[in-house]
This record gives C-alpha cells, structure tokens and sequence, in this order.
C-alpha cells in the first residue's frame, strides 16, 4: 500500500530554474521519497540530432501544405531515424504521463499550466497521445525542464518501458468504443504492467474507480485523489477476483477478496479540495463542473510533487477556459455556443450534468466513424431522460439512432441535417453543442474565434 | 383494465452488460407504458441468490468470455430461467446471451463450456470479429425485417431442435448457412445490438404478447424510427450494387 504517513518531513526536489521556491505553507503535500534527479543532459548524437532535424522539417512542411498541424507526421518521421528517441528527448526533464478513459486532455493542460507556474513546459496539448505525438511535442521545446503528455491507456506501458516518468496520472477507466479498444480488464493489467516498469514514478490515482484501484495499487508510491464516481456501470464487480462490491452510498467501497478503497489524499467537494492534512482549498475555475475540480486536483496534485507552489499552481490552472476546444465558447454558423465533447457513457453523463444546470437550447451530435467507434449501442447506456422538457436537436451520422433513443426517454427533438441547420432559428443565448469525437473535431475546425 | 405490473427481468448485468442491450428493458417498459399497462424492471445482479422464476419476460445481454461462464455458473444453480422458460417465459439472450442460453460454447482459450441448453446451438470463436450493420428476414410470424448491429467473434451452427431467427441479407450473422440468431419456443437469441428492440419494435412487441398471453393493440411507429429502419435497408442495397 501506499506509503502516506512516511515520517520524513522531506518536500519533493525542485528541478531548475526555481531550487528555491519555498513549498506554500498552506498546501500540505503527502511526503514521500521525493523524486530522484533526472539525468543530466547529454549532448546529442548525431543521430537524435538528425532525427530531431527529419521531425521539425516534415512539421514544418506538414504545416506550410496544409496537411494539419503537422505534429503526428514529424514525430513519426523523427521516431523512424532514431527509434530511442524518446528516451532521449525526456533526458534532465521532469515529465508528467496523463492516463485514463476521460479527461485526459483537459488534465493535462492543467498539469502543463501548472508547471509553468515554476518553469517551462511542453505538452502534446492537441492530443496527439502516441508516442509520435510525445516526440513531437518534446522536440518542439528542447530547453523546457518540464513535460506533461497525455497516453493513451494502452500505451503507458511502452512509454515506461523506455524511461520512468517522474509522475503518473490514472484518472478513470470506464468502456469506450465498443467494437474497438479492448475490455476494461485489458486495459487494467496493461496498466499494472506499466507501472511496475517505473517502481520510483508518483502516481496519482482515483481512489474511487475499482479499476484504477486494481492497476495502481500495489505501486509504492501512490496518491490517493477522491473526487466521486458518477458512472458505476463498469465497477459493478471486482477488477481482481470478480465478486460483486459492496458500494458505500458517501464513497467508500470495498470487496470481499480485501481490494477496497483507499484512504484519499486529496478529498473534491461541491466548492473546492480538502488536501491531505485536512486543509480545504476553494477551486474557482474557469471551466465547469465537478469533473473539472477533479481534473484540477489531479493537476496540483502532480504539481506539488514537482515542487510547484500551491496557489501559484492553482491561480494558472483557474485561468483554463479551454482545452483544445472543450468547453470552448466558439462562433459557427454566426453565432456562438459552447462546445462539449462526450465520446462514451461515462463522460455524456458529465457533460449532461454541465447541460442540465441551464435552460439553454441543447444539440446533440453523434457519428460512428472508425475514430467514435461503430457501435452506437452505448446511447442506450446514457440517462438521456434528464434532458425531459428542454429543447434539443439532433445531428450527426446517428441523429436518427439518438433521436429514436430521445424517444424512448420521453425527451421530445428535431432531427436536423448539419449543426448549422440546427443553429438557425434557435432562441437567443449561448446553446451547448455536445458532441463525440469526430462530430467535436469537425464542429472545431469550422469555428471562428 | 387492471392487470399486475408485467415484470421485466434485467439478468446479470453486472456480467453481461457491455453493449447497452439494457436499452431492450426500456423499450419494452416503454411500449407497454404507451399502451397504459405498468410494468416494473428487476434487475438480477450476480450478488444475487438466484433469478426469480416469477417475472414475465426475460433479458440477457453480452460480455466477456470470464463472464459468460460465470453467468452460466449462476444460472444453472437457481434454475429460476429454466423453470420460467418451461412455462413459456420468453427470454431474449443477445451476442453473449446467446451462447450462455445455447448447449455450449467455446472460449478464446480453447476451452469448452457447457450452456444453459434451452436452444440447441452452438457456438466456436470464428477466424475474425464480426462487426458492422446486419439486415435480416425474420422467421417469426409478422415480425419482418430486422436490423441491428453486430460485434462477436462467435459462430453458432444450430442443432435440430432450433430455427434461426432470420435469413442474412447483410452480415455475418451465426457465420453458418446464412442465417443469424436461433429460436426455440419463446427463448429468442441473435447477434444483433442496437438495442435490437429499439431497431425493431415488431419484435418487441411480439415478446411482450408472449409475456402477457394476450394480443396488445398496434402502436404507430415514431417518424424517426421509420426513417432510421428505411436509412439502414437503404444502405444496403448501395452497397450490394
Ligand atoms: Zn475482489
């Protein structure tokens, strides 16, 4: 388990440029064995410095012609001239690794944002979450001391079997795309793996999800955050023996096979955050939401142990508005609304709550490309009924799967071709457009301002 | 009219439960609230003694390989669905459903595993997951066209004693013989996600008269179902083109 009562009063190492920032006194930080000094940096070798060369370039190409952002493309071409690159490029940095079913993005722009809050950091802040985006975003700025770099869940494990992050962040496993990625299970011995590849990285886990529980609970050094769990529907049973779990109604959870949940460090409420020694801390943040309180702890969390200052932390994390377009206010079709992705049961549940705390107009966009997933059965996983009496429009290559759905929840819809045609003619304010994957990218790209 | 609520069994949702098949339990509530009869779900976790042999009709959705031969386990040990299939309950079993009702299965292991046996099928991991749209004519009485959506690496081939519940126009369906699903008396199982209920309300309401033992008045279908039904038939002849 855990160590969270170590006695040592030692505060995690600060990295350049700030070893003397002094720790915020308000902020009480879980001691632990404070995180060794990365490697220094060697110079490179020719071959990272070729391979670094071949990835700006074909970025800079990728970019100049119109291909995208140009990320992905100059890390796979850098990865392909050096595939050790990785390891490389994170060479005198503290990097932070962002994991999990939902979230993942939105966190780590706090984690990044945080950090800067001491020093400079790089981040795959468009979620580009494969290796290829990782080299990317670290051959954008080779100076930052700093990293914060969404994974996907799958893939931990190849990133600590090439270097030990300094900090590892599980926020919440939940099912996805049906047809696509693989069961929970799956995904929770990946991530066991993962962590026991890197015995001196922090973790910081949700103490609330079973199946983070199970992955990260054996590691050494794990924080302990609790912010609730609104969707159950994936830890009816335990990640490790299978029996059924016993759900306390106020958080706590436990099995019969002794998994159980852990003691939190950090504790979200309704306002804010109570850390570990019982100090609570107001979270006003720019973003909406309880999940974003969540998200934020995850964030100061890692940023304390990084020897971030508490407030300083928190003042720059508050100042999020958006992250890559989610929660964005956004102007399409010459008007403006705010834009929510949802891409599976767990996290429609969260922005429906977001929806259901205004009376604005609502639209709902679902397609089922290879990126969302073909499988729309999910919709029926999703408690549309909370959406009874409001206006809502449908859109997207499912619009009639989540119109019949709407249907059966007695919520009443129009069904419309396109986003824009569902825009037109609505009352005034700003509307939320919640959206999946593609149906979220698409809406984004088009937008102005 | 009164009449007791119809009981709607959810079974092992906890273990089979992954593709909202679920939305199968709405739809029959639905269907019978819009005809003015109350129903009452009961949802059978796996912490659970047995499955009650009282409700009316029954719903049993898909999982994992670990979590079918569990659900098995469990069902074999109350015995409360054989003897509610015996009275002529009807059970709905998909993907996963339909191998735990079915006389075995064989999981990705290489294991063999003994089912429920209440329809003659059986079923062996194919050489690929089967995954996309299926349109299908039902065997059954008026029930028509069937559309849904497929995700199984499964092929069941039907013993004697089942009928298949529909003949393949598009899909992989059972994988032998054209066909998809497998019927026997009231016990009804397919491949087909969707929720299949909320693609096909004829066949929703077919269970629910074999629930209740009676003929239930026809209700219109909502506009979008139909355009959803016409969209995904549509489809299927541009590609066949
Ligand atoms: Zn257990």
């Amino acid at each position: 388990m855990p160590d969270t009562t170590g006695g040592s009063a030692e505060a995690p190492v600060n990295s350049d440029p700030a070893e003397s920032t002094a720790l915020d006194q308000r902020w009480h930080v879980v001691p632990g064995p404070g995180i060794p000094e990365p490697p220094a940096r060697r110079r490179a070798g020719p071959r990272t410095a070729a391979a670094i060369g071949a990835g700006r370039m074909a970025a800079w190409a990728s970019r100049r012609f119109g291909f995208g952002s140009g990320g992905m493309i100059g890390g796979r071409l850098a990865l392909t001239v050096q595939p050790n690159l990785l390891a490389e490029l994170v060479l005198g940095r503290r990097v932070v690794m962002v994991t999990g079913t939902n979230g993942k993005t939105t966190t780590t722009q706090m984690v990044a944002e945080a950090l800067r809050s001491q020093a400079p950091a790089v981040s795959n802040a468009t979620g580009a979450n494969m290796p290829d985006g990782h080299v990317a975003a670290l051959i954008g700025d080779r100076e930052a001391p700093f990293a914060a770099l969404e994974v996907d869940e799958l893939h931990l494990g190849q990133i600590t079997g090439e270097f030990e992050p300094a900090v590892i962040l599980l926020l919440n496993l939940s099912r996805d795309q049906l047809d696509r990625v693989g069961e929970i299970r799956t995904v929770v011995t990946s991530l066991r793996r993962a962590l026991e590849q890197a015995p001196g990285a922090r973790v910081v886990a949700n103490a609330d999800d079973p199946n983070i529980v199970q992955a990260a609970a054996d590691h050494p050094r794990t924080t302990w955050v609790s912010g609730g769990l609104r969707w159950r529907e994936d830890a009816l049973n335990c990640p490790r023996c299978g029996a059924s779990i016993e759900q306390d109604e106020r958080g706590p959870w436990s099995c019969r096979c002794g998994l159980s949940r852990p003691a939190p460090d950090w504790t979200v409420t309704e306002t804010g955050v109570f850390d570990a020694a019982g100090a609570h801390h107001r979270l006003a943040l720019a973003l909406p939401g309880h999940v974003n309180r969540v998200n934020a702890t995850f964030a100061l969390a890692a940023a304390l142990l990084l020897g971030c200052g508490g407030d300083a932390a928190l003042e720059h994390v508050s100042r999020i508005d958006q992250a890559a377009g989610r929660y964005g206010t956004v102007r399409v079709a010459g008007r403006s609304v705010r834009l929510l992705l949802a891409k599976n049961p767990a996290s429609w549940l969260e922005m429906l709550e977001l929806a259901a705390g205004h009376g604005r107009p609502l639209v709902l966009v679902v397609n089922s490309r290879e990126a969302d997933g073909y499988d729309v059965s999910w919709l029926w996983d999703v408690e549309f009924e909370v959406l009874r009496g409001r206006a809502v429009y449908v859109a997207g290559d499912r619009a009639l799967d989540l119109a019949v759905r709407l249907r059966y929840a007695g919520v009443q819809c129009w069904v419309k071709s396109d986003v824009d045609e569902a825009l037109v003619g609505m009352p005034d304010g700003v509307p939320d457009v919640i959206a999946n994957y593609t149906a979220f990218r698409d809406v984004f790209a088009r937008r102005r301002g | 009219m009164t009449r007791d609520p119809v009981r709607i069994a959810l079974v092992l949702p906890d273990l089979l439960g992954t593709y909202g098949d679920r939305g199968n339990v709405m739809v029959l509530a639905q269907r019978l609230k819009w005809r003015g009869i109350d129903s009452e779900a009961v949802t059978v976790l796996s912490s659970a003694q047995e499955v009650p042999e009282s409700c009316d009709v029954y719903m049993i959705g898909g999982g994992e390989d670990v979590a079918q031969v569990a659900a098995v386990n469990f069902l074999r040990r109350g015995g409360g669905l054989q003897r509610a299939v015996s009275r002529g309950a009807p059970v709905l079993g998909i993907c996963g459903g339909l191998q735990v009702l079915g006389t075995g299965f064989v999981t990705g292991d290489g294991d063999e595993h003994e089912g429920l046996g209440l329809v003659d099928a059986w079923t062996e991991p194919g050489a690929g997951r089967a995954i996309g749209e299926v349109t299908e004519h039902a065997t059954l009485g008026a029930v028509g066209m069937l559309t849904g959506f497929e995700n199984h690496l499964g092929r069941t081939v039907l013993g004697e004693h089942a009928q298949p519940l529909g003949r393949v126009t598009r899909g992989t369906g059972n994988g032998h013989d054209g066909v998809e699903g497998a019927v026997s008396g009231h016990v009804v199982c397919t491949y087909l996600h969707g929720p299949v209920l909320a693609r096909n309300p004829q066949l929703a309401d077919l269970l629910l008269e074999w629930a209740i033992g009676e003929p239930l008045e026809p209700l219109p279908d909502p506009p979008e179902l139909r355009a959803l039904r016409t969209q995904r038939t549509r489809l299927h002849v541009r590609e066949r083109k």
